[in-house]
């Protein structure tokens, strides 16, 4: 359906295009990162291709087929609103390679490209807001890639600290009394010096409580 | 009592004092579906920039199907658009059967595009619903959502479940039709029709309700195709592509339904279309209901995709073998990539898959048609008043689940 689309490619760019496909009727095109802004520009403005619309941008990370080709598959889909036609564009990169980005071409890219970053930490050149989107900023790591364990476990965020912020913990609230609360009464009430959760404790620095230095006292273990 | 002064009486000149205010809506707010954040710089009640931060019910969909097989997908595609499940199933089964390359049953396809129809209208029933009550119109919500039920009553009476069915397999449906299902769709009808009826009576001729709409929210042609906007929202905008007309998949092309179309891309256009969209798959139903064939496999007759009968399992050598094979290494996928998209409730529902060979998927992307519709919504909502944040925002129709997977 779209084999016209790829024909006007390999016409136009010649040896750029690295490799077509037609897998279960799906055309690719496997062209070289650096005319990817280029083969992209051409496709949405070209009279015979103008894939005008915006469809996805997503990559697949494999580690295993380094060094002989590179981690990371950038993958572009589009499709033409006139001429009812689709086509996929595929690019490879390395660990550490940055694409530039395609906002200028299809605005839709924005986010998109945010999510490969926030994903799997390709960057994108000139993209205006380059930030993680569905993870917080203290994410440590790339979810999708293949070397990040399903099972493992983030650190606990402290609050963030703002220019001219007052640090404040709310003195009570619906955890209060809990052992995941803030503020532990009873520790307080005994004479404790410890005012926030061990696990907050931890990262802002405070003291740990005298019920913990001494394994196998108190409450240590019940909180536990 | 002092005179007021003569400058003062005219309204128009005064200006009060105000400086830009920046002001989170968000996460946790009534009027954003779902869970997500907006942080607005406000202008008075103008906004003038707006920073729209999903993922706040992000639960890592793509990576937890890279560990399970592939039919293990189905309870999490069920979590994606959460309103309508049976699309999110027939569009992944649909993804995997084309990596296969297999073709379902025709009454398979039939009994997918009843189940997925009936969804759609849950779907659209609770946007719209929902938009008119954040608007003040509660009763037609209730009189929506009462509707919505008598449709989860049927997917219930098919499926066993009410939200969440994971009724799809890969290479077909999990059971066949019930005896009542074409007398449950025929009894729907009367209700369907009376209850949209009685809703668009009592708002779509209140003047207020159509001052929240008409105008707001505006989405033009250009940045709709340009952002990656698909479903209701491009159609409102007057561009016709519906992927069950475009490219047809499953049994589509034996339908005689339209794409209803706006004019002007605003918020009027798309409760407008939704309301249409509705009446068209009822349509699409009482069709798929007449020409599903009363007997025949809903499945591919293929041990490697399908499990054999219980009867098989129990009492014959191959069956017991073909069973323990699909459970303990799953459905072995060929190694290659596809992308494979369906119409779902929001718009064009993408997988792009690929497989290994083994029996795991490698890569489970989802294209989330909500994820560049709430994209494009950033444009829609600048300039605009921050009260119009609330039904621009309920028209996009985001869905937390899909959009932050």
């Amino acid at each position: 359906m779209s084999q016209r689309v790829i024909e006007r490619l390999q016409a136009q760019f010649g040896e750029r295009i690295v490799q077509t496909s037609n897998f279960r009727g799906d055309d690719m095109a496997l062209i070289n990162p650096d005319s990817w802004v280029e083969v992209a520009t051409f496709v949405k403005t070209d009279a015979e291709c103008a894939l005008t619309h915006f469809t996805d941008l997503t990559a697949v990370d494999y580690p295993e087929r380094e060094p002989e080709l590179p981690r990371f598959d950038v993958i572009l889909c589009a499709r033409s609103l006139e001429k009812r036609q689709r086509v996929i564009l595929k690019t490879r990169i390395a660990d550490g390679q940055s694409l530039p980005t395609l906002t200028k071409v299809w605005a839709g890219a924005d986010w998109a490209e945010r999510e490969v970053f926030d994903m799997f930490g390709i960057k994108f050149e000139g993209h205006p807001d380059l930030r993680r989107i569905l993870l917080y900023e203290e994410f440590v790591g790339f979810p999708l890639r293949k070397d990040y364990p399903i099972d493992r476990t983030q650190p606990l965020v402290p609050y963030r600290e703002l220019p001219g912020q007052v640090t404040k913990l709310a003195p009570f609230g619906q955890d209060e009394g809990q052992p995941w609360g803030r503020i532990e009464w009873h520790n307080r009430l005994e004479g404790g010096d410890r005012q926030v959760s061990p696990a907050i404790a931890v990262q802002v620095g405070q003291k740990r409580a005298l019920s913990e230095t001494s394994a196998g006292e108190g409450g240590a273990e019940a909180e536990e | 009592m002092e005179p007021i002064e003569d400058e003062l009486s005219d309204e128009g000149a005064l200006e009060l004092p105000s400086e830009p205010m920046r002001l989170n809506m968000g996460p946790s707010h009534p009027a954003m579906h779902g869970t997500i954040r907006m942080v607005l710089d406000l202008d008075g009640e103008t906004v003038q920039a707006l920073d729209i931060q999903p993922g706040y019910l992000h639960r890592g969909f793509e990576k937890s199907c890279e560990r399970g097989n592939w039919q293990q997908v189905f309870p999490y595609a069920d979590r994606l658009n959460y309103v309508s499940p049976m699309l999110n199933n027939n569009g992944y089964a649909a993804a995997v059967e084309k990596l296969l390359g297999i073709t379902v049953p025709e009454r398979g396809e039939y009994y997918r595009v009843i189940l997925g129809e009936l969804a759609r209208i849950s779907d659209h029933l609770t946007c719209n619903g929902a938009g008119a009550m954040e608007l003040g119109a509660f009763t037609p919500f209730l009189w929506m959502l009462k509707l919505r039920d008598f449709i989860w009553d049927i997917l219930e009476e098919e499926t066993g479940a009410r939200m969440t069915h994971s009724f799809a397999r890969i290479g077909g449906m999990a059971m066949e039709p019930t005896e009542n299902l074409r007398r449950n769709i025929e009894e729907l009808v009367p209700k369907f029709e009376k209850t949209l009826q009685e809703c668009e009576a009592t708002i779509l001729r209140n003047r207020i309700f159509l001052d929240r709409l008409e105008g707001i929210g505006i989405l033009t042609k250009e940045h709709a195709l340009d952002m990656g906007v698909t479903g209701v929202m491009l159609r409102s905008t007057g561009i016709d592509y519906d992927v069950r007309k475009a490219h047809p998949y499953s049994v589509y092309d034996r339908f005689d339904f339209e794409v209803p179309v706006g004019h002007d891309g605003d918020n009027y256009d798309r409760f407008l279309c939704r309301a249409e969209e509705m009446r068209q798959s009822l349509r699409i139903i009482r069709q798929a209901v007449q020409q599903m064939p009363t007997d025949g496999p809903v499945s591919v007759a293929d041990v490697r995709v399908v499990m054999p009968e219980k009867m098989n399992v129990y009492n014959t050598i191959e069956g017991t073998i073909a069973h323990f094979k699909l459970v303990m290494e799953g459905i072995k996928v060929p190694a290659g990539e596809v992308y494979s998209f369906s119409e779902a409730g929001n718009g064009e529902l993408g997988f792009y898959l690929v497989s290994d060979g083994s029996g795991t998927p490698y890569r489970v992307r989802c294209r989330p048609p909500c994820w560049f519709n709430l994209n494009a919504a950033h444009d829609m909502l600048v300039g605009g008043m921050i009260a119009d944040i609330i039904p621009t925002f309920g028209s996009v129709n985001m869905i937390g689940g899909e959009c932050d997977r």
